[in-house]
Formats: C-alpha cells, structure tokens, sequence
C-alpha cells in the first residue's frame, strides 16, 4: 500500500524513477539547464543541431532565388516582373483556354445534335443542362429569377403553361427571337387589346367579363354578371381565347381555364387587364449569344419541369 | 560545472560583459593562470553543434535477426504491394491495394471504399492508435525500435553501408583516409546504391495511387504527370538524405513521438534496461581478476564498451534510460555476446521495468512476491487491447453488412414547390443514386405516403408515376425529378412526410430516403 501511495505524492519527479547514477548526473547538473523549472522538470541548455541552421540559411538562400525567378517586390506603379515572367494572370488564360479546349469536344457534339435528341447520350445532356445553368445565371436571372419561377408580368418556368409552346423547339424559338421584340423579325406577336381605352367595351361590361373569366376554374364570382359577361366574351374574346378559354398557343393567347396566371387572377388585375391591356417584352438572344449556349439554354429551362 | 539557477542566470549574463571586457584590456596574461578554458563551458561551447558522425558496429543475435525479418517483410511488402492484382471485374482496376484519387475510390484487396464511408479509414487510425498505446504501454518504443520507416530505411542504408565500406573500424579509417581512388570509388558506389534505394522508394510510393503497370511504362517513356516525377523527386530526396545522412537526427530533434511517447509509457513499461546492480562497479577484465585476487567487489559489466559502438543512436545504455534510445534492442545482443564469451549469465542489458529495476537495487534476487511485475499487471494494457478489438470487431461488421447501394435526395429550394396549369403541386428533387456493385443494376423509384402522387422527369410519358433507371456499375447517377400530387389529393399541412424508395429489378437491394412534400399555404 505504501507503494501505491508513494505514487501520489506531490513532488515526484522522473527523478525518483531514475536509478542512481543518472539521478546523480542529473542532480550534479552534468549539462547546464535555461534555469526554467516546471514540477521539477528541468530545460537542458544545449546547442541547437548545425543542419537546422543550414536549412535556415538555405531558406533565405532559396526566398532570395524565388525573387529573382518570380514576380516579388511592388513599385509604385508597377512591380518587378522576375526572371521567367511568370503572371497569374496568364495563368489563368492558360487554365481557361485548356477549359475550353476541353469542352469543345461536347460543343461540337451539341453543335450537330438535335435538340430532341440530345437526351439520348447522358453525358451531353449533363454537359448541356449545367452549360444552360450558368447562361441562364448570367442572362435571364434578372427577369425570370435565380430559381426560374418569375415573378407578376415574367413567366414562372417551372410550371407546365406555355404561352407559345413548352416543347424543346418552340422553347428554342422563344429564346432566339423573343415575344414582342421589334428589333428581331422574327419575333412573334400577340396583342391583348386595351379594350376601355380604345374604348371598345364599357366599364361594367368589362367587370362582367373578369366575372365570366373567374367563372372558367371556379373562382368566386357573381353567377348573374358572369352570364352577361359571356355573351360579350363570345363576341369579344373567344376569337383568341377561345370559347371555353383554353386560349391558343400558336398565337399566345393565354389558357384561361387554368390554375397559373401571369398577372394574377382577382377580380381587379382581370379588369386592369382588360382594360389596358399587357404587352410583356421578351428579348431575342439569337444576337447576343451563340447557337450552342441557345441550345443549353433551351435544355436547362426544359429541364426545370415546365417541358412538355 | 555548477548549475546556472535563475539567480546565477543573471551573474552568468553578467560574466559574458565582463568576459568582452577583459579581453579587450587584458594585455598582460596572469602569471599563474594556465592558457586554458573549458571547452564545452557555456561561453565557448558552439551555438550550432555539427552531427558527430556514428559508426554503428554490425551485430549478431536475437533482436539483430527479429530486426532483418522485421525489415524484409516491411520493405518486401511495400515494394511489391502495388504490383499485386485482384480481380474485380473490367469494370473496375485490378490491383488489390490503389487509392483512386481521381475516381474518389479506395481499393484494398476485397474491400472497396467510397468516398462517404471514409469513415473506415477514420476507424483504421482509430484501431492504429490503440495498438499503439498498447504496445508502447507494455513493450516501450517498439515502432521505433522495429516497425518505424526511418528506423527500417536507416537499418538498410547502414546495411548497405556495411555491404561496400566493410564493419565500424574500416568505416572510421575510409572516413579519416586521404581522396584516393579506392575512397571515391567505395564513396561513388555508395552514394549510388543509396539513390536507387531512394529512387525506387519514391517509385513504389505513386504506384499506391495509380495502375503500377501502366504508370511504369508511362514514367519510363517520360509521359507521366508532372505530379508523379515531382513526388519521387521528392522521395527521392527525402530517403537519401533522412536514411544516409540525418539518421538518428530525425528521431532526436524531428520527430515528435518520443514526446508523445514518453507521455504513454510508465514504470511498468518494458525498456532496454542496464541492470546496475549487477553490472556496477564494472571494470575491465584485467582490474576483475586483481579484485578477485584482492577480494574486493566487482561487477559483471567489464566495460567493454560493445554496448556503445553498436547503437545506431549514439548514446551509452549504461546511463539510464534516456530520450534518444528507439529500444531497438541491439545493445542486449552485444552484452550476450560478450557475457556468452566471458561465461557469465546473459542479460545485463534487457528489457525490464523501471520498476523492477528499482526493486533490484534494494534486492537484487527479488521475486514476484517482492514487487517485480511485468506489463501485463498494469490494467490499462486491457483497456486498449479491449477497445481495439471493439473498434475492429464493429469495423467487420459494418463492412460485411455495410449497404452497396445508396439513394439520396436534395429538395429543390427555389423554388419549395410550383403549382401546374392543372392546380396540381410539384416539388423538385436533385436525386443521386450510387451503385457500389461492381455490375450494371436497374431499379424502380416510386414515392410512398402521398396520395395518388406520381414521380416523374422531365422525360416522362404523360400517365406514368414511377421511375425505371438503370445505372453503370460502380457509378453514381444524378438527375432531376418531380413529384407530383394532384389538387384533390393534396394534404393538409406545409409539409408533409414521405418516402422515396427505389427497388432493384431482378435484385434484393432497396434504399429508402426520407423526404417532406411543401406545399403553399393555401392552395388556390
């Protein structure tokens, strides 16, 4: 039991472990210590091995040969350029030229696929959908929004309402000619008339059609209003629209017997919209971008779940 | 010498004023005083201390040949690891142990390991550790003595050394001979055969990380990556000058683990001990002989001093444990050696205790009844022994019963949720599947606890709800899907509990993932 208490005591130091003779050596202090004392544990004062001192030098040595190699000191208005010129800038335009030149392989590829088939090889599509992500982060965020779903006035992508067709090319069409978009011949046009101001239709009459409108998908509506909304629909709308409102894409005439609405569907926004009118804007990008990134483009907003 | 205490620091700090001083006034040289100093007192001793130079004596016996088996299938194992193969399949490689940075694989014979259960390899440092607090608790510093790189690549240069400039004493006088063509020849041969060794220890290195046939032929054809020429490089380097020049450096002043080490072990850890009760007083065989005559006390150490030129660390064993001794174990082979030759017991260099040994010097015939244990008293070697083999025991398990096939998906967050022309709710999923069989698999992904709900892709035909894919061996596939449930069937709440379970066809294998359905707060 002494032993086990001996264990214990406060002052016990490896000395007590040690046998005698190096105890004594120790004790006597054979080699000088820093004078730091810690629970009797001493810090010898001895030198320090030459290697480590050459392996400092040979830093300095090696700092020194790096400056002259590479860019190091900066001047006022410049910088010391370093014997093998080497710049992160071209660097960078090396990593990215290699980038490049990496991926014209599935550029090409893309290049004499057709859209609707591009799916069939898994590799391309991934290649296609991530390219059509990063356009799509750059282009059409501004408008469209970071996750696709629009906002009043700008189509949520992610539903399955086109107003001119979700199919891969029509999709395509949209992106390189746009809707409404004067410098480009080929844009498409559809003009939902401004029926109270170029005074087609009366003000009641107008509330009597927004009623019939809400009638389509059940929304909460006055029965007798929406039934003389009808006939004036029928005179007034359906020619676009169509008789049971489930409009015409070929001429992008809105579905108005759905669940998704551009602009809204209470009672007011349908009766600002008859009144005046909407002519949304959609830019054709066949001018700003190149044919494949219209293509990535169309597969990615496909992919977001409204392609039909 | 006397001890610079805190107090003497300041008078020490002091003399090295008035040391300049002196030397500047001091002309006339002290007529008694001898023109000497203490060589190694604080003032004149180096700042920097060159590396003295070890010849460390080849050595027969049992540690000497426990240390050749150790080395040969340490070394054997790691030059020839790569180059074994193991059949997997075309679809994956063939060599039984390759850690495939570039596939994010780890391969080790039948075993293979993706890059989400890392937590093996966390398991097998785990199990590492242990082994070592084991070992080192109850046999001292071990790894360092036998299983340590620096200590098995040392031993074989030393060997090599051996091999070309003959034993300890040829190697003292080549180094203090004259350049002749001999010494720059045996220099030549050396240095060259340490390279090699260096060289086809960094060789050996990058063939853990890469096909080992193929990576050779496009390293001999100067076609490999930058990376692979640069890492032998610097193996290369390393090797040379850690296992032919720095040697017993790295351990005392690199290394960490004599620290950590020290830390671990207590008296009742076995170290190469030198029994000093019995040894001392030594004296020569010749001053033996006159204390038997005389009657006077002797030792059985006869200072022969074999102890000393056979360690690779440079120390004397003599004086008690110290910090540079890797228990290597080769000064125990010379001192039976020498007690064989002189017909004495061997063993007064051992393995024993610091505890035992303290015992001894009160009773050097102690038995066990006195206090003498060995490391197996000590309870905490239990301990360790008990949680390696529970990690390892756990490790097996989870390995023969581990999933080889896995689904994940991410919920699409902008936006939550996207109500159709039909009013229905679709919510997106970013869903991977990983296939961990080394065959093509096909599967069959349907959704669970939504009423009526179907999971589509973009690609779906319209009137499909569920998912047939089918993945390559050994990949992950990824592609984006929707769940849809219909406006009459949508529930209650914001969101919703549901499964994604995908089944194998033609297979046993099915992977659920737990998922929750948003929908608006209310629906139009």
């Amino acid at each position: 039991m002494s032993d086990k208490n001996d264990k214990f005591k406060t002052q016990e130091t490896i000395l007590d472990h040690l046998p005698e003779h190096e105890k004594s050596r120790v004790e006597a202090n054979e080699h000088s210590t820093t004078g730091h004392e810690w629970d009797g544990i001493k810090e010898f004062d001895k030198p320090i091995p030459r290697w480590w001192m050459w392996t400092y030098i040979l830093s300095i040595v090696f700092a020194i040969g790096y400056m002259i190699a590479y860019p190091a000191i900066p001047l006022v208005n410049d910088y010391t350029k370093g014997l093998l010129n080497w710049s992160s800038r071209d660097a960078v335009e090396q990593q990215i030229s290699e980038a490049k030149l990496a991926q014209s392989v599935y550029i090409d590829a893309l290049n004499i696929t057709a859209l609707d088939d591009v799916a069939g090889n898994e590799e391309l599509m991934i290649f296609a959908v991530e390219g059509g992500k990063s356009a799509y982060a750059v282009n059409c965020v501004q408008c469209h929004g970071s996750g696709a779903i629009g906002s009043k006035g700008y189509p949520n992508l992610n539903d399955d309402e086109w107003l001119w067709g979700g199919t891969l090319e029509e999709i395509y069409t949209t992106i390189s000619h746009g809707i409404r978009f004067d410098e480009d011949e080929d844009s498409r046009y559809s003009e939902m008339p401004a029926f109270l101001t170029d005074e087609m239709l009366a003000k009641d009459e107008i509330a009597q059609v927004a009623h019939f409108v809400r009638s389509f998908t059940g929304l909460e509506h006055n029965a007798a209003d929406a039934a003389l909304g009808a006939v004036i629909f029928e005179d007034n709308c359906a020619g676009c629209h169509g008789d049971t409102g489930a409009g015409d894409k070929d001429q992008g005439a809105p579905n108005l017997a759905d669940a998704v609405w551009l602009y809204g569907a209470d009672q007011q926004t349908l009766v600002n919209t008859i009144s005046t009118g909407r002519k949304g804007v959609m830019p054709a990008w066949a001018h700003r971008l190149d044919d494949t990134v219209l293509k990535q483009l169309t597969l990615f907003v496909h992919s977001r779940g409204g392609g039909l | 010498m006397t001890s610079p205490l805190p107090s003497d620091k300041v008078k020490y700090m002091a003399n090295l004023i008035d040391n300049t001083k002196s030397k500047s006034t001091d002309t006339a040289p002290h007529p008694i005083a001898p023109d000497a100093k203490a060589v190694n007192g604080p003032l004149n001793r180096e700042l920097f201390e060159a590396k003295k130079k070890l010849y460390p004596k080849r050595v027969a016996g049992n540690f000497r040949n426990f240390k050749w088996v150790s080395m040969l299938l340490l070394l054997g194992f790691y030059y020839i690891g790569p180059w074994i193969r193991w059949d997997r399949g075309p679809t994956s490689p063939n060599q039984a142990i390759l850690v495939d940075f570039e596939h994010g694989r780890f391969y080790f014979f039948f075993i293979e390991i993706w890059p989400q259960e890392l937590y093996y390899i966390a398991g097998l440092l785990i199990m590492s550790a242990f082994a070592l607090f084991l070992v080192t608790a109850s046999v001292g510093r071990a790894w360092c003595g036998y299983a340590c790189p620096q200590t098995v690549w040392v031993d074989l240069f030393i060997a090599v050394e051996h091999f070309i400039e003959g034993g300890r004493n040829a190697r003292i006088r080549l180094d203090r001979a004259p350049w002749s063509v001999r010494k720059l020849f045996l220099r030549l041969v050396k240095h060259s055969i340490w390279l090699l060794i260096a060289l086809l220890t960094g060789g050996a290195w990058i063939f853990y990380f890469m096909d080992a046939p193929t990576l050779f032929s496009q390293l001999i054809h100067f076609e490999a990556a930058t990376v692979a020429y640069g890492t032998i490089i610097f193996f290369v380097l390393t090797t040379y000058t850690f296992g032919g020049h720095l040697r017993e450096q790295v351990c005392t002043y690199m290394c960490p683990w004599p620290r950590i080490q020290a830390v671990m072990m207590d008296v009742d850890s076995l170290v190469v001990t030198y029994h000093e009760q019995r040894g001392e007083p030594r004296m020569s065989v010749k001053k033996r002989q006159k204390a038997i005559a005389a009657g006077e006390a002797y030792g059985d150490c006869v200072d022969c001093n074999m102890c000393v030129v056979v360690c690779p660390m440079g120390i004397d064993i003599r004086d008690g444990i110290q910090l540079e001794c890797i228990t290597c174990g080769l000064c125990i082979d010379a001192c039976n050696d020498v007690s064989d030759k002189l017909k004495q017991p061997r063993g007064l260099i051992s393995y024993d205790t610091i505890n035992n040994e303290n015992i001894r010097q009160q009773n050097p015939t102690a038995t066990h009844a006195q206090g003498i244990r060995w490391p197996w008293h000590n309870y905490r070697n239990y301990v360790y022994l008990g949680l390696f083999l529970l990690v390892g025991f756990i490790m097996v398990y989870s390995l023969n019963t581990r999933d080889r096939f896995a689904i994940n998906a991410l919920h699409d967050r902008n936006p939550l949720y996207v109500q159709l022309a039909d009013g229905s709710i679709r919510n997106s999923f970013e869903i991977k599947l990983l296939n961990m069989q080394g065959k093509s698999r096909q599967f069959v992904i349907y959704t669970q606890g939504l009423e009526n709900s179907s999971l589509t892709t973009s690609n779906s035909k319209p009137g499909e709800t569920r998912l047939i894919v089918s993945i390559d061996p050994d990949r992950v596939k990824a592609f984006r899907a929707f769940v849809n449930v219909p406006k009459a069937n949508l529930p209650n709440s914001r969101q919703t509990d549901f499964k994604i379970i995908a089944e194998e066809i033609n297979g046993d294998e099915t992977a659920v993932y737990e998922a929750k359905f948003h929908t608006p707060q209310k629906v139009k």
